[in-house]
């Protein structure tokens, strides 16, 4: 077996669990909608566009974010929902920049098709803005090299993948995500952390991201 | 009674390293659960199973029950109903007799700890005793339309409180107090829940299809709409309908939708309508032995029959009402419904493509792997506790 890179510092693992807040605050319309995305918390635009990915990590990648999902199941836009569905969330690196691309797309198609302001769900249809609050902890797992790492990356929570891909790069703002990060600047392999860094994780459940992350590790230190 | 670490094979070693992570962080709070019964009702079910789990977990978990005479609770019962937009006429002297009661227990009830945490409208005022702790109100019912002398009424007392927890989002109004979503859930090691083979006390054929529809004889489970929905079914496929629930000794109205049930099922020997009295083994057993599972409800505080049924990888087919589509969400987990009409339609769907049933069904299971079972629901409520002392949206812990 080749001697591994040992790490310049070791990777520890975290955990984010999250509690769901509720803003009080719904949307009845899509002129409504586009009003309360510009004034809801950042936390609330990243409940939105991420909840699927935990609450239903068994399933397809599909949906990928409530607004796309309300508009085209509730509202019957099937146009917009799908633009919406296809919001490269990966490109963007800030809340903030998110938040006007949905926002953009939304009055965008709202000059193209004024018809579809007044298009309303039925009671009780409307979209309930929540907001994530988010508890991170660390776990007591700790990698020294790629192998360690690739052990454990096996049989951590997919609440610490979470954390560590989505939230890292998105909600924290770090650019890049954890792994890619102390694989480049850790253990010195640039290639593979950019091939990690390439992933589109949105298009993957949970355990499918756990599987090829680890499938492309495990091909590195064969 | 299960121990936290039997939940493994089920939801998996990491989830249960997770619970007592965060427990940890909880060690030397006192928190004190109040409710109004010990037993009977959805909330006692949950605190029953979670009191002895968190405080597994470490944490100084107790568990008090206000008294009240039957007066109190007729009139906390007329609460309930116009909560969930019912027509109930209450005058001052029901809001009397519910003060009378709640200053008795002001003054009985020793509430001292880090976190009280009161569940539903008969406790909420002793919020009147805080001091400088913190105060939960947790609300199990279905407020989407609450009728508006009841909740101007109680809402002076819960914006005394830190927080409010509802069950589903459209549950929530605004309010000058933090507000979160956290779903019941059900204990897959329970009688209710956990594996055993079909039992055939009933007598229940098994030569057609069953279509089963587990609730308690009263009309916002609409048992007569149930009925309709099977005959419209039956017009195209032979099946049978079994509607069970406990027996409702106890509440007129119990009994009056009970006989109207009976006579709406007169003379059809493929309604079985069967009165199961708190036996969760029984439960089980007809939800195992069913084909398509319904719960046409017209309110639904959170339905958690609807998750017991998905957990038994069942088909279900379900009213759009209160929690139910948190836990069916359309065509991945389940079929929503609005009417009898649409309710035949999907059943007859799954009853004809058994293969869409099963992946159905599947998914259904998985869905309340992820987000039903008491160990999220453990998870939730040490996250609540924590809450209470980080305003922030990201907590470093």
């Amino acid at each position: 077996m080749a001697e591994l890179a040992r790490a310049r510092e070791p990777f520890r693992f975290y955990t984010r669990l999250h509690l769901t807040e509720l803003t009080g605050l719904r949307a009845a319309g899509l002129v409504q909608l586009v009003r309360l995305l510009k004034s809801v918390p950042g936390g609330s635009i990243y409940y939105h566009t991420h909840r699927f990915l935990q609450q239903h990590q068994y399933l397809s990648p599909e949906p990928p974010n409530d607004f796309a999902y309300w508009v085209r199941e509730i509202l019957g836009e099937e146009e917009l929902g799908e633009r919406l569905a296809s919001i490269d969330i990966i490109q963007y690196s800030t809340i903030r920049s998110l938040r006007e691309k949905i926002i953009a797309t939304i009055e965008e198609y709202l000059d193209e098709h004024p018809e579809a302001k007044m298009r309303f769900p039925r009671e009780g249809g409307e979209l309930h803005f929540k907001k994530s609050v988010s508890f991170i902890l660390p776990t007591e797992h700790v990698s020294y090299d790629l192998r360690e790492f690739v052990d454990i990356l096996k049989r951590i929570t997919i609440d610490s993948i979470y954390f560590h891909i989505f939230e890292a790069k998105l909600r924290l703002e770090k650019g890049t995500n954890d792994f890619s990060n102390w694989i480049e600047n850790s253990i010195g392999d640039k290639t593979l952390a950019l091939s990690i860094a390439r992933l589109d994780p949105y298009v993957y459940t949970m355990e499918d991201l756990r599987r090829t992350i680890t499938a492309m590790i495990e091909r590195e230190i064969r | 009674m299960a121990k936290i670490d039997d939940y493994i094979p089920i939801v998996g070693e990491s989830v249960v390293e997770d619970l007592k992570l965060i427990a940890v962080h909880l060690r030397g709070k006192r928190i004190l659960n109040v409710n109004s019964t010990a037993v009977g009702g959805g909330v006692a079910e949950i605190l029953n199973r979670m009191v002895p789990l968190l405080r597994e977990l470490g944490l100084d978990v107790r568990w008090d029950v206000i008294k009240g005479g039957k007066d109190f609770f007729e009139v906390t019962k007329k609460f309930h109903n116009a909560l969930h937009g019912g027509r109930v006429d209450i005058s001052e002297k029901d809001f009397e007799i519910f003060m009378e009661t709640s200053r008795s227990n002001l003054e009985a009830m020793e509430t001292s700890g880090d976190i009280i945490f009161i569940h539903d409208p008969q406790p909420i005022v002793l919020v009147r005793k805080r001091g400088d702790n913190k105060w939960i109100w947790r609300c199990h019912i279905d407020l989407s339309e609450p009728k508006k002398k009841v909740w101007r009424f109680l809402k002076e007392f819960i914006v005394q409180y830190d927080a409010a927890v509802f069950s589903a989002p459209a549950f929530s109004r605004t309010l000058p107090i933090r507000q979160f979503l956290i779903a019941p859930s059900i204990d897959p090691l329970s009688d209710k829940n956990r594996e055993l083979p079909v039992l055939h006390k009933y007598g229940v054929p098994k030569d057609k299809p069953i279509i089963t529809q587990i609730s308690r004889f009263d009309r916002l489970k609409d048992p007569l709409g149930v009925i309709g929905t099977f005959r419209l079914v039956k017009k195209h496929i032979d099946c049978r309908l079994l509607l069970a629930g406990g027996t409702a000794t106890d509440d007129p109205e119990g009994q009056k939708v009970f006989e109207e049930v009976m006579e709406a099922a007169h003379g059809d020997p493929d309604i079985h309508i069967l009165v199961v009295s708190q036996n969760d083994l029984e439960i089980n057993a007809l939800q195992r032995a069913s084909t398509v599972i319904l719960q046409k409800s017209l309110k639904e505080g959170f339905g958690l029959t609807v998750s017991e049924a998905l957990w038994k990888s069942k088909p279900v087919v379900a009213s759009n009402v209160g929690g139910i589509p948190l836990q069916v969400k359309n065509r991945y987990s389940g079929l929503l419904c609005y009417s009898p009409e649409g309710a035949a339609f999907a059943v007859k769907q799954f009853l004809t493509s058994p293969d869409y049933a099963r992946q159905i069904g599947e998914n259904g299971r998985e869905h309340v792997r992820n987000n039903f079972l008491i160990t999220r629901h453990l998870r939730d409520y040490m996250l609540l506790f924590l809450s209470l002392y980080h305003k922030e949206n990201i907590v470093y812990l």
